[in-house]
């Protein structure tokens, strides 16, 4: 498989939020905004490349029997470097993600992957797949959060933590608050699922 | 009065699968069934009040005297999944029965985020022991309440017709998003206790 094939791959057919349907706490968690959606993104994408090379670059030396805790030691040392480079250069958006960036080291996506392919594909193509899977989440949740704002706040693209105004799309009175709060994010990704399925049907 | 503000709380009011999205993986993973449901609910409840203690004594006297703080992620995953496993190695011997009932929850728990989300909210909350495990359990009764409604709701559905596109995980979460409306019902009540038990 050539690596724009894995990398298209992780976006569109193995989309890890519509298709395979992992790592969905963060995805509920943290959409409320499409710029908190993008920052989780990115987040998890620095996160996932990182982890599929080195357990692709490491995966000879592991013993089979303490595969998955070696992993899980690998991740979470990546999440503990997130965590203080994130603290350090955007304490905003670390604060309004709160809890959801330590426990990156608990979503199914990371972990996946790594057993899925980094532990048997090479090192260049474990970035691509770390890349695509990435870049497919940090869309998903983009769009996720993209669709809550608007339809709750009537604003895109507004984050108070970066001081981006955003771009107002209809007047406040229009928002429908519940689409940001705790309802809004499961009603709203069930119907976006049920859109991608479709379109995947067609 | 602290302790029920506490419970009621988090069982209610910051559900911690309908409010604050921690365990949705098991919550839409094995809710189609209230039998089922309600073995995860009990294993969660189990491992989550274990974890918690025994994090918070890791923190308090190993992380904390020495300025480790910042290994807190890595200690904390690396004791749940040890505790996890240990618990299924001593319930096998101890308790059969028991093991049956949880036995294949026992694995998925350790990937489960409200265990290693609560470990870290106890100490992000500065409470004490006694606060913590008081917070643990009801945040997991919390969860057992959210897995056996949603089962339950789920049985229920689960023969109706519906339009393709929507079947399966779509519909689970709408019904979600309505059980969470429900839930919205009891913001606000957290203010009203607090001031009938004269607390701030």
């Amino acid at each position: 498989m050539s690596n724009f094939k894995i990398l298209m791959n992780g976006i569109v057919k193995e989309n890890p939020t519509f298709v395979l349907l992992l790592g969905m706490c963060p995805t509920l968690g943290t959409t409320s905004s499409a710029i908190n959606g993008l920052s989780m993104g990115i987040a998890t994408m620095f996160v996932l490349i990182l982890s599929n090379l080195i357990i692709s670059l490491i995966k000879n030396l592991i013993p089979d029997m303490v595969r998955i805790p070696s992993y899980i030691v690998v991740i979470a040392s990546l999440v503990t470097i997130l965590q203080m480079l994130m603290q350090a250069y955007v304490p905003g958006i670390y604060a309004t993600l709160g809890l959801f960036i330590p426990l990156i080291v608990v979503n199914c996506i990371i972990l996946g992957r790594a057993e899925a392919f980094a532990a048997k594909n090479n090192p260049i193509a474990s970035i691509f797949d770390g890349i695509g899977i990435g870049l497919g989440f940090t869309m998903a949740l983009t769009l996720l959060g993209a669709v809550r704002e608007l339809l709750g706040t009537g604003v895109l693209f507004k984050s108070d933590d970066f001081g981006i105004a955003g771009i107002t799309l209809q007047g406040e009175d229009y928002g429908m608050l519940m689409f940001v709060l705790a309802p809004g994010a499961f009603i709203a990704l069930g119907y976006l699922i049920a859109v991608v399925n479709k379109l995947r049907k067609a | 009065m602290e302790y029920i503000l506490i419970f009621i709380t988090a069982i209610f009011i910051n559900n911690v699968v309908l409010s604050q999205f921690l365990g949705i993986c098991p919550f839409l993973g094995v809710s189609k069934k209230i039998s089922t449901a309600s073995g995860m609910g009990m294993a969660v409840t189990f491992v989550l009040t274990l974890a918690t203690i025994v994090t918070y004594l890791i923190q308090k006297f190993v992380l904390d005297p020495n300025n480790l703080e910042y290994l807190q992620t890595i200690a904390f995953i690396l004791v749940i999944a040890a505790l996890v496993q240990m618990v299924e190695i001593i319930l096998k011997k101890v308790s059969p029965s028991l093991y049956q009932a949880l036995g294949v929850f026992l694995p998925l728990i350790t990937t489960n985020c409200c265990i290693l989300g609560v470990a870290i909210l106890v100490i992000q909350k500065d409470y004490n022991l006694l606060q913590g495990v008081v917070y643990a359990i009801s945040t997991a009764l919390g969860f057992y309440l959210a897995m056996v409604l949603f089962a339950g709701l789920r049985e229920q559905m689960a023969m109706n017709k519906v339009p393709k596109a929507v079947e399966g995980m779509p519909l689970a979460l709408i019904t979600a998003g309505l059980l969470s409306m429900a839930f919205m019902g009891f913001s606000g009540v957290d203010g009203g206790l607090k001031l009938l038990f004269g607390l701030d």
